[in-house]
């Protein structure tokens, strides 16, 4: 707000004191020149007639000469005047037009506005920096799943485009650079609700910063950053940044999860799809028979290489320029891969899958095209740098994408939104395939092909006050009763207990006679309908007394004094 | 040599000693005390606080408030004088002209302690 008052008044100050010089000398002219009264004797306007007159004057212009008539000295200083004050009245209106109309001015005021609606926010919410792919997909999920979050934006034109988004919530959007500590003052990470600072613009180095300033001028605060080089990464471990991801090196783990365990990448998949309705995956078997193809050695080539060669699959690596991104022991096939003869070099007809990862989307296509042209059975992973190549990228039908910000996106809502989910998974990570195929199939009984709903409850009086009410008066509450239907009692609602966390223990795939305590927090994988549900049997009493007991314990105070004397 | 300094300097001495020019004489007398000084005191402390707005130091905003303090006293100096003159038509009586220049006295040590900010300032900067 400062900063608006000091713009006007500084644009002003000329305006003005033409102004004041053109009624001082309009003023002096009236008060000086001789005139007449009307019985002819001589008389000088005094100064208050003087100033009356010229304050009408130059708004209106013809209101009347007075107190007497002028005479035709006064007359021609009153033209004079007339002019001069007219052109300091527009001079003056016209620069605060000016100023209203100015980008600089009009800029003060909205960062002013936003930092106001920022401090007085009354719910946690979540500053994202860079609104690209990623922080928009990011974003978008976070309002779904009822957080809040705060943006700052490089771009002009993509933190206009928000608005134009159809959010669920409504979203503050600073336009800025992310690396200003001011700015991110301004966009609330010293509030005290700001949970966490999320960096994902697309330069490792601004992501670097913001984790630096965040770390600095919030100590407390969770910091997540996007990262794509090892080197960035060990930085911003250094100072103490929450969570890095790697989003090539994240992928390069779901294929090894996925060649190793295809149930246990299924489930993954599942539970991390993020968006409420989404489609669910088919499962994927990826062939580990014959050789790998790995189209581009650049950091998702590596990552892919490294994980293949884990898993002990040979590995063929196709690259046009191995002297900038270097090469595997086993040397490379030059080339880019969208040319046949390439592609037969390293053995295309006889391999068991291939991986279009270089960081351009048209040579991508062009070398799967090519490739199933030689062999139909390849198993075909491609990289989707832009999200606008959606529809081209869906056509060819590839048995895998990888796209970075989407990977990116979902595990930070992830970890936002349901941080028990991540703990879940690394649990279940060490898990056999065949304890992954069964709660793969169980879910999937449960929410047909639709993604399940993941919620994180607290028993809590806020969260759960029937189940703590219970509890809290030494009742027993097994995880079955929560489960029940709360209007039809012997119909299980569609939910899967996934796991509960205590204060030392997690309790992975809780049994459904399992007592709950105060202060478990319990995940859930639901169906929509059934989460509702839940709600009622978690907040109600009456309700949870029927799906515990069959019947209704608890009335009204009324009704309890009542039911007591009789 | 900063322009905006020797400008804002001009007017703010200017307005000490014009306002020093009406405060001088018998403070009941009318003919010691000209309305052409008052408005020319006016104008001229109207000018010096236009020229200070916007300025975001320390002491330009001090300076601020002085040229304010004087902008009262003198807009109250010259509201008694025109009720005097044209409203209740008692003219420039003593009590009056006593008051319209006491009032004009107390801008001028508005605007004498705007001049010895001005002053200290000048002083700090060694340059």
């Amino acid at each position: 707000m400062d900063n608006i008052v000091y713009l006007i008044f500084r644009r002003m100050r000329r305006p003005l004191i033409t102004l004041v010089l053109v009624y001082a000398l309009s003023i002096l002219g009236l008060v000086l020149i001789p005139g007449q009264d009307d019985a002819g004797n001589p008389w000088h306007m005094d100064f208050f007639h003087a100033f009356y007159f010229v304050s009408y004057m130059s708004t209106t212009i013809g209101f009347g000469e007075i107190p007497y008539a002028f005479n035709d000295a006064q007359r021609l200083w009153v033209t004079v005047s007339m002019y001069a004050g007219v052109i300091a009245w527009l001079y003056a209106i016209g620069t605060i037009l000016a100023l209203v109309q100015d980008k600089t001015f009009q800029r003060a005021i909205e960062e002013s506005r936003l930092a106001k609606q920022i401090r007085s926010l009354k719910e946690p919410f979540f500053l994202v920096c860079g609104y690209g792919e990623t922080g928009s997909a990011l974003v978008k999920g976070l309002t779904e799943a009822g957080q809040h979050a705060v943006v700052i934006e490089i771009n002009e034109q993509r933190s206009n485009a928000i608005r134009l988004e159809s959010l669920r919530d409504y979203v503050p959007t600073l336009h800025g650079d992310a690396q200003k500590p001011v700015l991110l003052q301004e966009a609330g990470l010293q509030h005290p609700l700001c949970q966490a600072v999320v960096a994902v613009t697309n330069d490792n180095k601004a992501n670097l910063k913001i984790a630096i300033t965040s770390k600095l001028l919030h100590p407390d605060i969770r910091v997540i950053c996007r990262a794509d080089s090892r080197d960035i990464e060990k930085n911003m471990a250094s100072f103490g940044t929450d969570f890095i991801i790697d989003p090539f090196d994240t992928f390069a783990n779901y294929l090894s999860i996925a060649i190793k365990a295809p149930c246990l990448y299924l489930l993954q998949s599942w539970l991390f799809s993020g968006a409420e309705h989404a489609l669910l995956h088919d499962p994927i078997y990826p062939p580990k028979q014959k050789h790998w193809i790995i189209c581009g050695y650049g950091r998702f080539g590596k990552a892919l290489y490294e994980r293949l060669k884990k898993s002990d699959i040979e590995v063929i690596v196709i690259e046009a320029t191995p002297e900038i991104t270097g090469e595997p022991p086993e040397g490379v096939v030059r080339g880019r891969g969208t040319e046949a003869n390439t592609l037969l070099q390293a053995k295309a007809e006889s391999a068991s899958g291939l991986i279009a990862g270089t960081d351009d989307d048209a040579n991508n296509l062009s070398i799967v095209v090519t490739a199933r042209e030689l062999n139909p059975n390849l198993f075909f992973i491609l990289r989707q740098n832009h999200s606008d190549n959606s529809a081209i990228i869906n056509a060819v039908n590839a048995d895998m994408v990888m796209q970075p910000s989407k990977i990116i996106a979902g595990k930070i809502n992830a970890r936002l939104t349901t941080p028990m989910l991540s703990e879940f998974m690394s649990m279940a990570n060490k898990q056999e395939n065949e304890w992954a195929c069964e709660l793969v199939s169980r879910i999937s009984a449960l929410v047909g092909h639709r993604a399940p709903l993941i919620e994180e409850i607290n028993i809590d009086c806020s969260h759960a006050s029937a189940v703590y009410e219970i509890l809290n008066q030494g009742g027993r509450v097994i995880l079955k009763d929560l489960l029940r239907h709360p209007w039809k009692r012997r119909v299980n609602l569609k939910i899967i207990a996934l796991m509960i966390k205590r204060q030392n223990q997690n309790i992975l795939l809780p049994g459904d006679d399992t007592e709950l305590e105060i202060h478990d927090r319990i995940l859930f994988c639901a169906e929509n309908h059934s989460l509702s549900r839940l709600y009622w049997n978690l907040q109600n009493e009456n309700i949870l007394s029927y799906a515990r007991l069959g019947r209704v314990e608890k009335h009204g105070w009324l009704w309890s004094k009542f039911s007591k004397k009789t | 040599m900063n322009p905006e300094k020797v400008v804002f300097g001009f007017f703010i001495v200017l307005a000490l000693t014009l306002n020093f020019g009406f405060f001088v004489g018998e403070i009941e007398n009318p003919n010691h005390h000209h309305v052409y000084e008052l408005f020319a005191v006016v104008v001229v402390n109207l000018i010096a606080t236009i020229l200070k707005f916007g300025d975001r130091s320390q002491m330009g905003a001090v300076l601020l408030a002085t040229s304010l303090v004087a902008i009262l006293q003198l807009v109250a100096a010259t509201l008694v004088w025109m009720t005097a003159v044209h409203i209740t038509q008692i003219g420039l009586t003593p009590t009056v002209t006593a008051s319209i220049v006491s009032l004009s006295g107390g801008a001028m040590l508005a605007n004498v302690i705007s001049v010895i900010l001005l002053i200290i300032e000048t002083v700090m900067m060694r340059r």
